[in-house]
Order: C-alpha cells, then sequence, then structure tokens
C-alpha cells in the first residue's frame, strides 16, 4: 500500500492544508441558505444518503459542489452533514480527536452561523458529530450521527487506479488484490504494517475504506448504534453504514486483525484503554503521551482521574 | 394548473424539508421504525407522509412514476408546481408514488446496476395502516437493527424476492397519513 494510507501525516498533504478558513467570516447576519447549500443540491445529496444506507458500505457518485472552503477541509463531510442537520442539532467536530484545532473551530462556526446550530464539545451532548480521522472514545447512541471526511473513498484504488475496474471488483465482490497487499505487508514486516484507513468489510458484501482513522478505531465501527455517514468532495463520492451493521477489518486466520495501540497510560487522565498521541513537550524532545480524544481525556480528569504528569501539564496550562 | 395547485407545499420549505428528511433519514437507516411528517397538505388521495416525502426529495431531476390509484389532475398539478419532477413511465423513473396494486409488477421498474446498484426507483408506497400487528406481519431483521422490528408489508413474498437481489433492488418508503416507515433492499423479511 503506498504512503498515502499508512501514515496519517502523509496523508495530510493532500487532506489538510493550512489555510485558515476563519478568514472568511461567516456572519449569522449574512443571508445564507439554510446550512449554506441550495435546496436543490441538499436534495441531491438527500437522495443519495437514502441510497447509500439502503446499500451499506457501496460508494454512491454524488455531484459534489464547491464549498467556501479547499477540498482538504473535508468538504464531503460537511457538505453531508449540511443535508443532514435540522435547526435542533447540536453539532461537534473533531480534528483527529481534537475539538480546538483551526478545522474544527472553523467548521463549527460554519455550521452554527449558516444553520444555527448549537455546538458542543461533549460527545455525549451532540446530536451529529463530523470527524476527520477519529472515532470518539465513548460509545456513540442511537439517533446520534456520525459524519466522516474522507479523503480517498475507493480502498482499491492503490492497487487498481481504473474506476470501471474498481466498479467491476466490488460488483463481484472480488477482493483478492486486497488480501494479497495486506499479505504483503506480514511477509514484509511480520504484521500487517498499515494502520490507518485499514479496510473493512460491511455486512459481508463491500470492502470499503474506514477514512484514515486509526485501526484502533476500527472496531468500534461494528455493530454502533449510530448512523455513519461518510462525504468524499473531491472524489465524489457518498457511502454510509446503518446502525448495528456487521462491520468486520480484513485479516487472516493466521494474522488475526490487531487494534495496535502504544503500550502505556495517558499522562494526563491516566487511561490506559485510549488511543494516544504522541507529544512533545520541550525542546530536548521529551515526549509524553496524552489521550487523542481531548474530550474524552477531560471528562476523566474533570471526574478526579490523574496520570503521571497531569500535575505538571496542569502548571504549564497556568 | 389548478387554482389549489398552489396551496399545500412547505410553509418553510428549508426547515421543513430539513426536518423532514432527518425523519426519513432514520426510518431508512432503521427498517420497520414509525416516524411522523408533518408540512404538506397534498390533494386527495395522497396522505399527508406521502406529500412530505414527494416534497422532500423530488425535483426537476427525478423523473416520477405516478401510480393510477393517484394519478388525478389535481395531484399532477400540484407535484408540478411544487416539485418541477418530470412524469415517466416505471422504467425511467428515480421515484414513484401510488399503492402497491399500482407497482405491480415490481420488474417494470430500475433495480440498479451491478456497477451501480444505486440506480434503482425509490417507490413511495401508500399503505392503509402501518401496523405491526395483524395480516402479513414479518419479521424484520438486518442493517439497522439491532435485534427484529416486526411491520405489516404489502406483499412479504414480492419484497423477499426484492431482497434476494441484494445488492441490487427496489427501496420502499412506506406512508400512511402523516407515519413513514422504509424498507430498503437489504432487510431481511421472514412472515410470521
Ligand atoms: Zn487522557
Amino acid at each position: 500500500m503506498t504512503e498515502q494510507i499508512t501514515t496519517p501525516s502523509a496523508n495530510d498533504t493532500n487532506d489538510a492544508p493550512k489555510h485558515n478558513l476563519e478568514a472568511h467570516n461567516f456572519d449569522a447576519t449574512d443571508s445564507y441558505n439554510f446550512a449554506y447549500l441550495d435546496e436543490q443540491t441538499k436534495r441531491m445529496i438527500r437522495r443519495v444518503l437514502l441510497k447509500a444506507l439502503a446499500i451499506p458500505g457501496y460508494q454512491v457518485p454524488f455531484a459534489s459542489r464547491e464549498m467556501p472552503m479547499p477540498y482538504g477541509w473535508g468538504t464531503g463531510g460537511v457538505q453531508v452533514t449540511a443535508a443532514c442537520l435540522t435547526p435542533d442539532d447540536c453539532v461537534k467536530v473533531i480534528d483527529q480527536g481534537a475539538d480546538d484545532t483551526t478545522n474544527a473551530l472553523s467548521i463549527r462556526s460554519f455550521f452554527a452561523s449558516t444553520a444555527g446550530v448549537r455546538t458542543t464539545e461533549a460527545t455525549d451532548k451532540a446530536s451529529l458529530i463530523q470527524t476527520r480521522h477519529r472515532i470518539p472514545e465513548i460509545e456513540l447512541t442511537e439517533g446520534q450521527l456520525l459524519v466522516y471526511q474522507v479523503p480517498i473513498p475507493e480502498p482499491l484504488r492503490f492497487l487498481e487506479p481504473r474506476e470501471t475496474e474498481t466498479r467491476k471488483m466490488h460488483a463481484l465482490s472480488e477482493y483478492g488484490l486486497m488480501h494479497v497487499k495486506l499479505y504483503e505487508d506480514i511477509s514484509q514486516h511480520g504484521h500487517i504494517a498499515t494502520a490507518y484507513a485499514y479496510p473493512v468489510n460491511v455486512e459481508g458484501h463491500y470492502v470499503m475504506d474506514p477514512s484514515p482513522i486509526p485501526k484502533f478505531d476500527n472496531p468500534k465501527m461494528n455493530n454502533c448504534a449510530a448512523i455513519q455517514l461518510f462525504g468524499a468532495g473531491r472524489e465524489q463520492r457518498i457511502y454510509a453504514i446503518p446502525p448495528y451493521c456487521h462491520v468486520k477489518s480484513l485479516d487472516f486466520e493466521d494474522y488475526p486483525f490487531d487494534r495496535l495501540r502504544a503500550p502505556g497510560a495517558c499522562a494526563l487522565c491516566g487511561a490506559d484503554d485510549s488511543y494516544l498521541d504522541e507529544v512533545i513537550m520541550d525542546d530536548e524532545g521529551t515526549r509524553m503521551y496524552v489521550c487523542s480524544d481531548t474530550d474524552f481525556c477531560s471528562t476523566r480528569r474533570e471526574q478526579g482521574h490523574v496520570g503521571d504528569q497531569s500535575g505538571l501539564f496542569d502548571s504549564e496550562e497556568g | 394548473m389548478q387554482p389549489d395547485a398552489l396551496k399545500g407545499g412547505f410553509a418553510d420549505l428549508p426547515i421543513q424539508s430539513a426536518t423532514a428528511f432527518r425523519s426519513v433519514l432514520q426510518a431508512m437507516a432503521r427498517p420497520g421504525t414509525i416516524h411522523q411528517l408533518a408540512g404538506a397538505a397534498p390533494p386527495p388521495p395522497l396522505s399527508v407522509a406521502a406529500g412530505v416525502v414527494l416534497l422532500t426529495l423530488c425535483d426537476p431531476e427525478t423523473p416520477l412514476f405516478v401510480g393510477a390509484s393517484v394519478d388525478t389532475p389535481d395531484l399532477r398539478s400540484w407535484i408540478s408546481f411544487h416539485t418541477g419532477a418530470p412524469f415517466s413511465a416505471a422504467s425511467a423513473a428515480v421515484i414513484a408514488i401510488g399503492s402497491w396494486q399500482d407497482f405491480t409488477p415490481l420488474s417494470a421498474f430500475p433495480v440498479g446496476s451491478a456497477e451501480y446498484p444505486d440506480r434503482s426507483t425509490t417507490l413511495i408506497t401508500e399503505v392503509d395502516l402501518l401496523g405491526r400487528e395483524g395480516s402479513n406481519a414479518c419479521r424484520l431483521t438486518g442493517p439497522g437493527i439491532q435485534d427484529f422490528y416486526t411491520l405489516c408489508l404489502p406483499d412479504p413474498a414480492l419484497m423477499q424476492a426484492n431482497r434476494a437481489l441484494f445488492p441490487l433492488g427496489l427501496d420502499f418508503i412506506l406512508t400512511s397519513d402523516s407515519s413513514v416507515a422504509a424498507l430498503p433492499r437489504s432487510t431481511k423479511i421472514e412472515v410470521m
């Protein structure tokens, strides 16, 4: 598999250009369409979403619109969210686990101004969560929508560049090449090295790209109570996983799927079961591991959980 | 144009269509669950729910098949005015509106192709009652359903045959009065 889907940093080259969306300065007093998109575009996306739910894991083509942000900002996810929002929604946006990156803040304020929705950082308070590269740590619930930003929706693209061919392969469930690729990982590295965008099989039929989430998150897609929707703006594809679907990460009898988690506990909240990010603390390169899901971590700290270095970090925050 | 055609649309289109779609999305994501729709007043004999679904999904890009049991000049005018959807034969329909009898034989409608299974008709099917007990009560399982739901279906055998086409197939939105439920092609159906 190419670098593009094995590391999040390589993926960032085409998925997260560092533009400042806030420069657009969306203002609620401007006369936008509800949730920015015009009615006909939302209707088109809504029809596509219904077909996507009816055929779990199948990529439905849609006519992606220009959005007031570059493709790397998750325009596919933004369009799906715009087509789903109602004024009663409470929206959370996460960017690699964090609610407070420029990207997450900007998309949140975009929907607050164009749709008048409430926003939150709390996973359990959100009715719609748009995400880039993570699934929240806590279990999602019925009625919640999880909208993924997807850079490259076709899991077979790196093995077969021709769309006509990948469509045939999906139609015939011909996924041998994908297994060969994963098996090459094993012969090269002794284990399946693919750590992000690890392919899944949905309901025993379509093989699907889960977007560049760490494979640690893959099991959360299975039997999930929430509706999972995937939008790829540049590639013009929408796909979906209805609630309680059987979603299985591809593997082999002798090499079963492994979530892969850095050993140890979060330095701030002590969690030993969450996905950890490595953070460089100072110029000497001192490192520590903290929860990638910032809402999960701060909720635990509010509950009194402490990690090895939580005192140190709090004093620095000051 | 019938004079009444101008009435009965959404008073606040962006908000009412967003709210209605969210209910239809939940219905399609969780087959067998029943949701309430409001905001449209289509000409009889169409139900409120069917009218709301038409307003939410139809536009000039969606050829619409109108079943004989609901096919009146008033309804056609209403649909034209509020959605702009062109009327079509079953074989070209993206969306269909009517009773179950209007839609048989189902083979008249496109079920999609192996490469593009999404290119199939969505049938808005008016039923007398969206009930869970009675004749043709079926046990529904599959994607979107944690355990099972029961729902009375117009013709379980034909719907099972549709399910057998998966990933091809037709998707049904069942409407009655202000209620809506959905039965995508992915749902497994057992007669109880
Ligand atoms: Zn933590």
